[in-house]
């Protein structure tokens, strides 16, 4: 039960792009066109959970034995930029279609700032290691949830006439901001 | 002397890291629910910018090229670990609330665009002003949003009154969903004056 409840606070309600701000950058960027934007959702979804995993074993199985904790950042970021390497190099052998839909985005996830949200999110709350799987595997659902809704959005935008200085970012936030708060309705959901 | 003058004020508006390059975004949004917290975070970002810069231009020329970028992350990471540690020494509160948004500086694209685009390729002095450059652009953009938002959804600014009784608070100005729309507001200002400028 617990963890149904992190698992849908994370998806849902304190979404990662909606109510975080985190991931903002591809959320922007990739997500003008569905079937981009899903593979980048899938891309994100995946190494977010290996991050935030390896993460919290190397936080509390190394720092936190030798009192390292102030290592925290440093760590946590050279992790997470080795290991989309090591995913991308891993994928391109085992899986070459696979390779083929989320190539281009691995190398963009180093400096999404959600992969490292969820890192340090789950150290600040102090979650299990269970806890951290469940919840990393709901905020890239919730991520990916975000950017696809958004890119359905933007293809039809694309007929609409926006004034011209209010194209591409502007808009995006403020569409944004409708989506957040309709997403906020989820709020009820958890007492 | 010109040159430097050109590159220190760019990042006020021509080249402004938020409202022109859209980026760092996450804690423009996340941070600016008030004016406050908003000082915290310029305060974090300028000492990290200016910090790497100035480490990452002098040692442009002895980090190889195929792993600048890598060297560039731990440079600022440990400055990042600096600030953060120093916020929960000393304003315990407002490392509360700014919580995971300043272990993120890390990541912030402008932080790690600056030292790729300018300080890796120019001297020290010119990466200082060019650092110190856009962080008061960055500064001038969470300024307005923060007061934006925390004048419309709280009535105060930096904790003063500023409207009266009669005023009824925005809640949704202080929300996540307040901070998209401030956002989409002003890079539409922004992106008006500046076309009416550069037209005339």
């Amino acid at each position: 039960m617990e963890l149904l409840v992190i698992f849908i606070s994370a998806l849902l309600i304190n979404n990662f792009v909606l109510h975080y701000f985190l991931g903002l950058c591809p959320f922007i960027g990739v997500s003008n066109r569905l079937d981009s934007a899903a593979s980048m959702g899938m891309a994100v979804t995946f190494v977010m959970t290996i991050a935030a995993t390896v993460s919290w074993l190397i936080y509390y199985l190394l720092l936190v034995p030798y009192h390292l904790e102030f290592l925290e950042i440093v760590s946590f970021i050279l992790v997470i930029a080795s290991l989309v390497q090591l995913v991308e190099m891993f994928i391109r052998k085992v899986s070459p279609p696979l390779y083929q839909a989320l190539g281009i985005y691995l190398p963009l996830i180093t400096t999404n700032c959600a992969i490292l949200g969820v890192a340090l999110l789950t150290v600040l709350k102090g979650y299990n290691f269970i806890e951290t799987l469940v919840f990393s595997l709901g905020a890239g659902l919730g991520f990916s949830l975000a950017i696809i809704i958004m890119a359905g959005i933007r293809e039809e935008l694309e007929f609409a006439d926006v004034p011209e200085s209010l194209k591409g970012a502007g808009i995006t936030m403020i569409t944004a901001g409708i989506l957040a708060l309709a997403f906020m309705g989820f709020s009820g959901l958890i007492k | 002397m010109s040159r430097l003058w050109k590159e220190f004020i760019k990042g006020w508006w021509k080249e402004n890291p938020v409202f022109v390059m859209v980026l760092g975004m996450c804690p423009t949004l996340a941070v600016t629910n008030s004016v406050q917290n908003a000082i915290g975070m310029i305060g974090a970002v300028t000492f990290v910018l200016i910090g790497s810069s100035l480490i990452v231009s002098l040692i442009r020329k002895i980090v190889p090229n195929q792993v600048r970028i890598a060297t560039f992350i731990v440079v600022i990471a440990t400055f990042v670990t600096m600030a953060d540690r120093y916020l929960a020494a000393y304003y315990p509160e407002l490392s509360k609330a700014l919580g995971p948004y300043v272990p993120l500086i890390v990541v912030n694209c402008i932080i790690l665009g600056r030292q790729e685009a300018f300080a890796s390729k120019n001297g020290v002095i010119a990466s200082l002003l060019d650092a110190l450059g856009m962080s008061i652009g960055f500064g001038i953009a969470l300024m307005f949003m923060s007061s934006v938002r925390e004048i419309l959804g709280s009535g105060t600014w930096l904790g003063m009154k500023v409207l009266g009784s009669w005023y009824i608070p925005w809640q949704v100005m202080i929300l996540p969903a307040g901070a998209f729309f401030v956002y989409g507001f002003l890079y539409w200002g922004f992106r008006a004056i500046d076309k009416a400028f550069t037209k005339g």
